[in-house]
């Protein structure tokens, strides 16, 4: 038990492969890492390197194949479906694409986030999430669909919606890639921040170069391995 | 309750997916208000037959009615020796017995003169024949020969017969080729076999139908005594009498007779086989509706599920959708329903009620419909895979 919170994500020669037979790739080969509470890392490299896919593992999205994951402490290979479908309630996540609910509003979606907590009232999640939107600045856009929404504005609302579950991890793929860079530097001032906030350890995938300075930590990762740091 | 319930509450996902989409609402709505109109009529149609054919069989006043072993329906009564009746007036219990003879003759529309199949009762004024207590003061008018009482409710085409009584103007006719007066008129209503009614005497009917054997009828009603056990009288006389006649109860009078436009017509099968197709026009556009929309958002489940939402509450979502679905169709459609019903009976004088049987068996079938094809459309969001969203 001691394990358990001592770091946020233990990882010990992950390996992972897409593909059968002939075509079958060795997309994540012995990968170790740790995160600790309230960290924030980010992690770059190639396209196809297999940033995203390790990003998968660690959401719980994917089974893990080989190798030894621990988030939370708690061990994801040969985790069942129940197991991972609860431990993605701990984690966050904010995407590439926004992919907020197009026929909800802002405080709606939001408000999807903060609904995976129980025992708040409709009310007390209702202001929680209106909370939220404060701290990313969209109080006035509260009432607003998603169209109606700048992509900033969009990718504000998603780290809203991700932070409003209370997560103590906090994984985003490229989340300003679709975002000009004034915009996009806002937005992970704004991520780094919170985070710091709530003690959320932060895995960012980022091809920006202009970002990397918000990190802890920097890994780097090509063909399905991680380069030993600087 | 209610309270626990607003606390818990979480966003009505599956209502915002509905009514942010109102073209998709207003589609699916429409499709299953038809598909529920058209299962309205087609069942409603379908009873109202079914009660039209008994309209005449329920005003009578009897417990017992013999009728020939042969009558197959009120449009092929035979006839049996009036004997019976009086061996009938025998049985302690019998404490009255009318002899009805019932037959199709050609009536002839006193306005335009055209000539129309019409139910003609014949029955001895003397003797009961409806449970309406005013009729007896009409029967006693057709005590004069050649007077015949009109149904109110005929159809149309047999002219404008009770206005033209109303107004008190002398309403004269052929009936099968000689001359009749309307002496009043009476409530019964068409039926399936009947466009029309009318009731005369047995001398005026014998008179108007003279191939008609005079000792021959159609049906004997018999009145028993007040808390008399029918089956037990059923039983001993049909055991008495001799097998030239079938001693029945009213209540299996008026179920022979719905059992002949049930079973031995085609009525039942094609207005039941048209609220099938109703139901099965409605499943395949709920099920478009729910597929397409799944089909949609799938991104956006795959999303939900990545966020930490278990595949039990999506689907769930669905279910919803087609619960909400079901109940906006369904309203509708039995507003349209009472509307269509009450035209129907305007305009074709048949008994089409809204009754609470069909109206509650629609509603199972309606939503039986959407929740099928909400399970269906469910299998989509199997393919909604939170790991291809990065």
């Amino acid at each position: 038990m001691k394990d358990t919170h001592e770091n946020t994500l233990k990882i010990d020669s992950l390996n992972h492969w897409f593909g059968e037979g002939e075509t079958r790739r060795h997309v994540l080969q012995s990968i170790s890492m740790e995160i600790f509470p309230g960290e924030v890392v980010l992690l770059t490299g190639p396209s196809g390197c297999g940033k995203t896919t390790l990003l998968t593992l660690i959401g719980a999205l994917r089974k893990v194949e080989d190798g030894d994951l621990r988030v939370f402490g708690q061990q994801l290979f040969g985790a069942n479906r129940k197991t991972r479908q609860n431990l993605r309630k701990k984690i966050g996540m904010i995407f590439q694409g926004h992919n907020l609910l197009r026929c909800l509003t802002a405080e709606q979606n939001v408000q999807m986030g903060a609904d995976l907590l129980n025992g708040f009232s409709y009310k007390a999640r209702r202001n929680q999430s209106r909370e939220w939107l404060r701290a990313v600045g969209l109080e006035d856009h509260m009432s607003k669909l998603p169209h109606d929404l700048s992509g900033g504005q969009k990718q504000r609302v998603a780290i809203a919606r991700a932070l409003a579950a209370k997560p103590k991890l906090l994984l985003a793929d490229e989340p300003t890639s679709a975002l000009d860079s004034s915009t996009g530097r806002e937005i992970v001032d704004l991520l780094k921040k919170l985070a710091f906030d709530q003690a959320c350890s932060v895995l960012m995938v980022t091809h920006d170069p202009r970002i990397l300075d918000v990190a802890d930590r920097l890994l780097r990762m090509e063909d399905g391995q991680l380069l030993p740091s600087v | 309750m209610i309270r626990k319930f607003l606390e818990n509450r979480r966003i009505p996902l599956a209502w915002l997916l509905l009514t942010r989409q109102p073209l998709r609402i207003l589609v699916a709505i429409a499709g299953i208000s038809f598909a529920g109109i058209l299962m309205f009529m087609q069942l409603g149609f379908r009873d109202g037959l079914f009660d039209a054919s008994v309209t005449v069989h329920k005003l009578f006043n009897a417990d017992l009615v013999l009728i020939s072993p042969r009558s197959k329906s009120s449009i092929s009564m035979s006839g049996f020796p009036r004997r019976r009746l009086i061996q009938a007036m025998a049985h302690k219990d019998v404490i009255g017995t009318t002899a009805v003879n019932w037959n199709f003759l050609l009536w002839r529309n006193p306005e335009n003169l055209s000539t129309r199949s019409i139910l003609a009762l014949g029955f001895d004024p003397t003797n009961d024949l409806l449970l309406d207590p005013n009729f007896k003061e009409k029967a006693d008018t057709l005590k004069n020969k050649g007077r015949v009482l009109f149904d109110e409710l005929s159809r149309d085409e047999f002219g404008p017969v009770s206005s033209w009584f109303r107004s008190g103007r002398i309403v004269e006719t052929e009936v099968a080729g000689k001359r009749v007066r309307v002496s009043g008129l009476v409530s019964l209503g068409p039926s399936f076999g009947a466009d029309g009614n009318l009731i005369t005497s047995r001398e005026t009917y014998l008179d108007l139908y003279s191939a008609n054997p005079p000792g021959s009828i159609e049906i004997g009603l018999v009145r028993t005594k007040k808390g008399s056990n029918i089956e037990s009288i059923v039983r001993s006389l049909n055991a008495s009498l001799p097998n030239d006649v079938r001693v029945i109860s009213l209540q299996s009078f008026i179920d022979f007779e719905k059992n002949y436009w049930k079973s031995s017509t085609s009525i039942g099968f094609i207005f039941t086989l048209g609220a099938a197709m109703g139901f099965v026009v409605g499943c395949v556009i709920v099920y478009q509706i729910l597929y397409s929309d799944v089909s949609d958002h799938l991104p956006e489940y795959a999303t939900l599920m990545a966020m930490g939402y278990n595949l039990r509450s999506l689907i769930g979502v669905v279910a919803r959708e087609g619960f909400f679905l079901a109940l906006m169709g369904y309203i509708p459609a039995y507003v349209s329903g009472q509307l269509l019903y009450s035209l129907v009976r305007s305009s074709t004088k048949l008994p089409v009620e809204m009754s609470f049987a069909r109206a509650s068996i629609i509603f199972c079938l309606i939503l039986f419909m959407c929740m099928g094809s909400a399970i269906a459309a469910m299998k989509k969001l199997a393919d909604a895979d939170p790991a291809e969203i990065f």
